[in-house]
């Protein structure tokens, strides 16, 4: 590419230094290829693409609501424990049963498979699902604008109960775990009830005569 | 018989289409990159579907898997701030180039004055330490029990200098007649998969215990299809 000057080299005598360099026009672009290159590679390893994506989550301020409000709604109960374990009950916690003859609360095992988790989340939450659906559909069909559309998402899942139509409330979900839980579980819950569309979900704490329930259950 | 002629090819490709593009690769990276920062802890997250961005705002706290705190604020200005009235709180007198130094660096997990039996690294001396060195300090962890709640105040302090700090860029584009966006402060836990679920609850209490309710739960995005059986 760079071109030799060969001085005298060809033995013409005098007039060669009379004659004007040829310079060629080309200039030798490797070196700076080399840089560009390198100073991609360099950005391509170093830069980070991916933002971190989030899971926004409110924290109840008083948990008197709650303990209201699944009284009078349909509300199931998820407890998290140690090496993945999961239980639930329904309603209400009744340790010793109570006045209305209803039988004491009993824990019942589930897992974080498709089986466990998601299949019964599906069961109890089949009305709002079948309703949000049917939204959808509307949506597709441009019978509905985006605004609507999301404005009756959210009251379908935070819907009060009908019993003269026998539509059930909204599912309440409360979130409980004990000491020995770990973090990885409990945002499985939230994930599993974002993907079942239940509104109205919130993380407490948990009662001593729940936890002695579940420390006879999980031995 | 016809002697076949070889087309006579110049051996020098012409390379400017491909040095065009190199460069304009290098620009594309060099304006859009975020630098990796040298995080003093691995928080490996748990998967979730959401696909919501987390937002410039925030004031994150990490948790690692040993259930130890770390405190960020991305704001390099609030930053500074901050350490500045967390020094007058805890009467700890910061030099300007120390402040400088605290807001170019990325989350820690040292205290600011030492509590009961800590022999470990504190805040100062943390900041005082060349890059290379720092990266190797064990932090013990910001501690935020009921006597010693220094992250209360960090995230109280961080909290005020923020919005001050919107204040003032607020005033200023109202100035310059210029529209502004006031993007709210949120409030992030990046939290490892295997912590113990107890340590996430504390660090929850501490800004539930100053009226701060809504959280961002940082997670990695999940891969393939939904309900992955676990």
């Amino acid at each position: 590419m760079a071109e030799v000057n060969t001085g005298d080299g060809g033995g013409h005598g005098k007039h060669d230094k009379k004659r004007a360099k040829k310079s060629s026009t080309r200039i030798d672009m490797t070196p700076m290829v080399d840089l560009a290159f390198l100073l991609l590679t360099f950005f391509v390893l170093t830069s980070t693409f991916s933002k971190p994506k989030t899971m926004e989550i409110n924290f109840p301020a008083d948990t008197k609501d709650i303990k209201e409000n699944i009284k009078v709604n349909n509300a199931i109960t998820f407890i998290l424990t140690k090496d993945d374990g999961l239980f639930y009950y329904n309603g209400e916690f009744y340790p010793e049963g109570n006045a209305k003859g209803l039988p004491p609360t009993v824990l019942t095992k589930t897992d974080f498979s498709s089986e466990g988790l998601h299949k019964l989340l599906l069961e109890r939450n089949k009305q709002t699902l079948d309703a949000i659906k049917k939204l959808e559909e509307k949506l597709k069909n441009k019978e509905i604008a985006d605004t609507t559309y999301k404005r009756l998402a959210v009251a379908e899942k935070g819907r009060k109960a009908d019993p003269a139509k026998g539509i059930p409330a909204g599912l309440t979900v409360l979130i409980k775990s004990d000491d020995k839980a770990v973090y990885k579980n409990i945002i499985d819950v939230i994930d599993e009830l974002n993907i079942c569309n239940v509104g109205m979900y919130a993380i407490v704490d948990m009662g001593q005569k729940e936890l002695d329930l579940l420390n006879a259950t999980n031995k | 018989m016809a002697k076949i002629k070889m087309p006579k090819s110049n051996p020098s490709l012409d390379m400017t289409p491909m040095v065009d593009l190199a460069f304009l690769l290098v620009t594309f990276f060099m304006l859009t990159a975020t630098s990796r920062v040298t995080e003093p802890v691995i928080v490996d997250t748990p998967s979730s579907i959401s696909d919501k961005l987390l937002p410039e705002n925030v004031i994150m706290i990490s948790i690692d898997e040993k259930g130890k705190t770390f405190f960020n604020i991305n704001n390099a200005e609030v930053r500074k701030h901050t350490l500045e009235k967390m020094g007058q709180q805890y009467k700890i007198t910061f030099t300007p180039e120390e402040l400088k130094r605290f807001g170019g660096m990325t989350s820690f997990g040292v205290p600011i004055v030492p509590v009961e039996g800590y022999t470990g690294v504190l805040l100062k001396e943390y900041i005082n330490m060349e890059d290379s060195k720092r990266v190797t300090v064990r932090s013990s962890g910001i501690p935020h029990d009921s006597v010693h709640n220094q992250l209360r105040d960090w995230i109280q302090f961080g909290r005020i200098e923020a919005a001050k700090q919107a204040k003032t860029q607020k005033d200023k584009a109202e100035l310059l007649g210029r529209p502004f966006k006031y993007e709210p402060l949120r409030f992030a836990l990046k939290a490892d998969g295997k912590t113990n679920y107890i340590a996430v609850k504390e660090v929850i209490k501490v800004f539930t215990d100053i009226d701060i309710y809504r959280f961002n739960l940082i997670t990695d995005l999940e891969q393939g299809p939904a309900p992955a059986a676990e």
